[in-house]
């Protein structure tokens, strides 16, 4: 039986129409773009439609001619999907070169497009995280920030999420085919709960929930389970934190517990800067 | 091309892996003198910032680790802080949570076998390539991928990164017959999964043998998955032998160093190489295999379970797929025995102290520990995962496999082949490199 890699059947650039699609990784947990794999009922449906030239989870070969990839690979494609965020000098050239040749670059995921929960770092001493974890730190290269791609190069489309929804993936594939912009709606998982039928998990149950203020995209699966939603898809586009944040300390929890709930895996949303610290406010305003 | 004087073979990344890694080889007149698998992956320090968090938090950060194997850290994360506050989750939850953890190795071992590793021993690029000519035999692969990932959905609201995971078990339990429709599903996936065996037993296997002490948990009575203890099995001196420790050991044992090719860890245990995954589980649990997974086994050529031993790190994907076979069976049992519990998760107040937890991923033990002040906030967490112990091992299997074929007589190997024969038996281990990346805690020993 043969090891080696049979030669690429697919027919050449010159004859193949298919548009070409990428798939990128930088700092990420690879969830997002292990969505693409998961579209099991639709994979090879997809891959008849689009040539995937650069996918290394999926492939060592890259184009038509089945060459060997790299991780900077050769292009140019059509769409390039980024996964994760900007974390050492390097990636942040990759990013660089990854945008040169891509037409149209869509970032997926909370990594990618809001800087992941790496971006805890930000608020931290990155040398103290360092110190942390590694006896050598010197080994180990690294930024003091964890950056969403849109802080390095212009981003055509950003799809939310920790990880991001299949079926929204494939409708941003899709619309790329089609030539349309993806239909992604921009309202608040309040909006998926009442589409669900699910009741209200804090009206019920005075359950502390963030659907107000964070992004459709899930379905509205948390309050489904009986959870308050805690904000994987990052914020909405104008959130009012003020009456969010009013709202769960009315249904129990504490000032700590909302910063943190705030602060995991959308952090750096410049949204969600400053959450509001309603307790420190009012004590000042009382010694005032 | 020549063998002799020095050749220097980098792949500067490897494909169909989790993570990103690259390995640099290095052969001297004919001698492998050097194989170093290096991680680039860029470090998350989730270790760093689980500290300060809640006790509660654990669980959905730590699946943010990988997105391949959520569940097994939701799961170890759970057990380490119950552990902690001293509380023990049995009966239906229990249960329930296993169930999870069928779903979560069915997904990932089915796409390790189908996307990742198949296309390796029939010649064929990738997954869509070898769609073009076996075209059932991929449907199969991803029917049943997505027959796992349906149990995530259902019981977890969603395949990666599950939600309805907390500490003390869920949020939600499923009534009886909402997991009726799973049964269903999960009886054309043992067909499937049974006829998965019998392909990838079919496949060519380069002959090879790894000597790594094994290590996975062991729980008399079940094959390991979602709790049991440390066991080691030694080859060295008279025959394999088989020791155990308390998990609380752990840290005595197996110890981790930094290298500065990687930024993952590497690990020994007890001083020594050792392997963990589905080769060390096979060896240390296959006895307790249902009939049906035992008798594929048998049927496969992996010899009696139980006290047959397979060291050929090529065949790791017969044992992954009896392991699939094992899985549904196991799903297939809680489903029918389920009784819905009266409440959704058993309370875990915080208290002051430490507690450990471990579980069998797809990949390999995965442990975890952690220390909370009085009122639960996380003063340590140490992690350990699955891909940063086998690094070793996988480094000397490839220097194994890399001088086997130098030894071969005939033409010589050329820089092509020998690049695809590395890639392969890194494979071999499924190896999550953003998990080994991820976690990096380390034992520092200072004289
Ligand atoms: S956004 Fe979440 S799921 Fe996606 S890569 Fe990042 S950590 Fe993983
Ligand atoms: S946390 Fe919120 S956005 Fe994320 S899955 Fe739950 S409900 Fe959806």
């Amino acid at each position: 039986m043969a090891t080696e890699p049979g030669p690429g059947t697919a027919p050449g650039p010159a004859t193949d129409p298919r548009p070409t699609l990428a798939v990128w990784k930088f700092a990420s947990c690879d969830g997002c773009q292990l969505t693409l794999l998961d579209c099991e009922d639709e994979l090879l449906a997809l891959a008849a439609r689009v040539r995937i030239d650069h996918f290394l989870e999926m492939t060592p070969a890259e184009g038509a001619d089945g060459e060997r990839a790299s991780s900077y690979g050769r292009g140019p494609y059509d769409l390039s999907l980024v996964e994760g965020s900007i974390t050492t000098a390097e990636d942040a050239e990759r990013i660089q070169h990854v945008r040169r040749i891509s037409r149209c670059l869509v970032t997926i995921g909370a990594c990618a497009t809001a800087g992941g929960i790496q971006a805890l770092r930000n608020f931290a001493d990155v040398e103290d995280f360092l110190a942390a974890v590694y006896a050598q730190p010197e080994y180990v290269a690294t930024l003091e920030t964890s950056t969403p791609i849109s802080a390095h190069v212009p981003v055509d489309f950003e799809l939310r999420g920790c990880p991001i929804d299949r079926r929204q993936l494939l409708e941003v594939v899709t619309a790329h085919l089609a030539g349309r912009k993806p239909r992604i709606p921009g309202h608040s998982v309040c909006y998926e709960c009442k589409r669900r039928g699910t009741t209200c998990v804090t009206v019920a149950h005075g359950t502390p929930c963030l659907g107000p203020v964070t992004h459709a995209g899930c379905g509205a699966i948390c309050p489904a389970y009986g959870r308050g939603c805690y904000g994987c898809f990052g914020p909405t586009s104008r959130p009012n934190l003020r009456s969010m944040v009013a709202q769960l300390r009315h249904d129990g929890m504490s000032e700590q517990d909302i910063q943190r709930v705030f602060h995991t895996f959308n952090a750096a949303s410049p949204e969600h800067a400053p959450v509001p610290d309603l307790a420190a406010e009012e004590q000042d305003s009382s010694r005032a | 091309m020549n063998d002799r004087g020095t050749r220097v073979l980098r792949l500067d990344a490897l494909a169909r892996v989790e993570g990103e890694a690259s390995l640099h080889l290095r052969v001297d007149g004919g001698t492998v003198t050097g194989t170093r698998l290096r991680i680039y992956e860029p470090p998350r320090f989730f270790e760093a910032f689980l500290t300060g968090r809640g006790h509660t938090e654990p669980p959905d950060i730590t699946a943010r680790i990988c997105g391949i194997c959520p569940v097994a850290y939701q799961m170890s994360a759970c057990r380490a802080v119950e552990d902690a506050c001293g509380v023990t989750v049995d009966g239906p939850l229990a249960e329930l949570r296993r169930l999870l953890y069928c779903g979560e190795w069915i997904e990932s071992h089915t796409l390790h076998i189908y996307l990742l590793h198949a296309p390796d021993f029939l010649g064929r690029a990738d997954v869509v390539e070898l769609a073009r000519d076996q075209r059932a035999a991929v449907e199969r692969g991803l029917r049943t991928k997505q027959t796992g990932n349906a149990i995530l959905e259902q019981l977890g609201g969603r395949p990666i990164h599950p939600v309805n995971v907390r500490v003390g078990g869920f949020y939600r339990t499923p009534a009886a017959d909402e997991l009726r429709s799973l049964a269903e599903r999960l009886r054309q996936a043992r067909e499937d999964a049974l006829e998965t065996v019998r392909w990838v037993a079919a496949f060519d296997f380069p002959d090879a043998v790894c000597d790594h002490d094994l290590f996975a948990l062991r729980a008399p009575g079940h094959y390991a998955i979602d709790s049991g203890t440390p066991a080691v099995m030694t080859v060295h001196g008279p025959g394999p032998a088989l020791r155990e420790f308390p998990l609380s050991r752990f840290e005595r044992h197996v110890r981790q160093g930094q290298v500065p090719h990687s930024t993952a860890l590497t690990a020994t245990l007890d001083d020594r190489r050792y392997l963990t995954g589905p080769l060390a589980r096979y060896a240390i649990n296959g006895r307790w295999l249902h009939p049906v997974a035992a008798e594929a086994a048998r049927d496969a050529g992996l010899g009696e379970p139980g006290t047959a031993v397979c060291r050929n790190p090529f065949r790791s994907i017969v044992v992954r797929a009896v392991e699939v076979v094992q899985a549904v069976e196991e799903a297939l049992r809680i489903i029918d025995a389920y009784e819905q519990p009266p409440r959704p998760a058993v309370e875990v107040p915080p208290r002051q102290g430490a507690g450990v937890g471990a579980t069998e991923a797809p990949r390999g033990l995965l442990y975890h520990r952690y220390a909370l002040a009085a009122d639960g906030t996380l003063t340590e967490a140490r992690i350990v995962a699955p891909t940063a112990q086998n690094q070793t091992a996988i480094e000397e299997d490839v220097r194994r496999a890399v001088q086997a074929r130098l030894d071969t007589p005939g033409p010589a190997a050329d820089d092509e082949e020998l690049t695809h024969l590395c890639e392969r038996a890194i494979r071999n281990h499924d190896p999550c490199i953003s998990c080994a990346a991820h976690f990096l805690s380390l034992t520092v020993e200072r004289a």
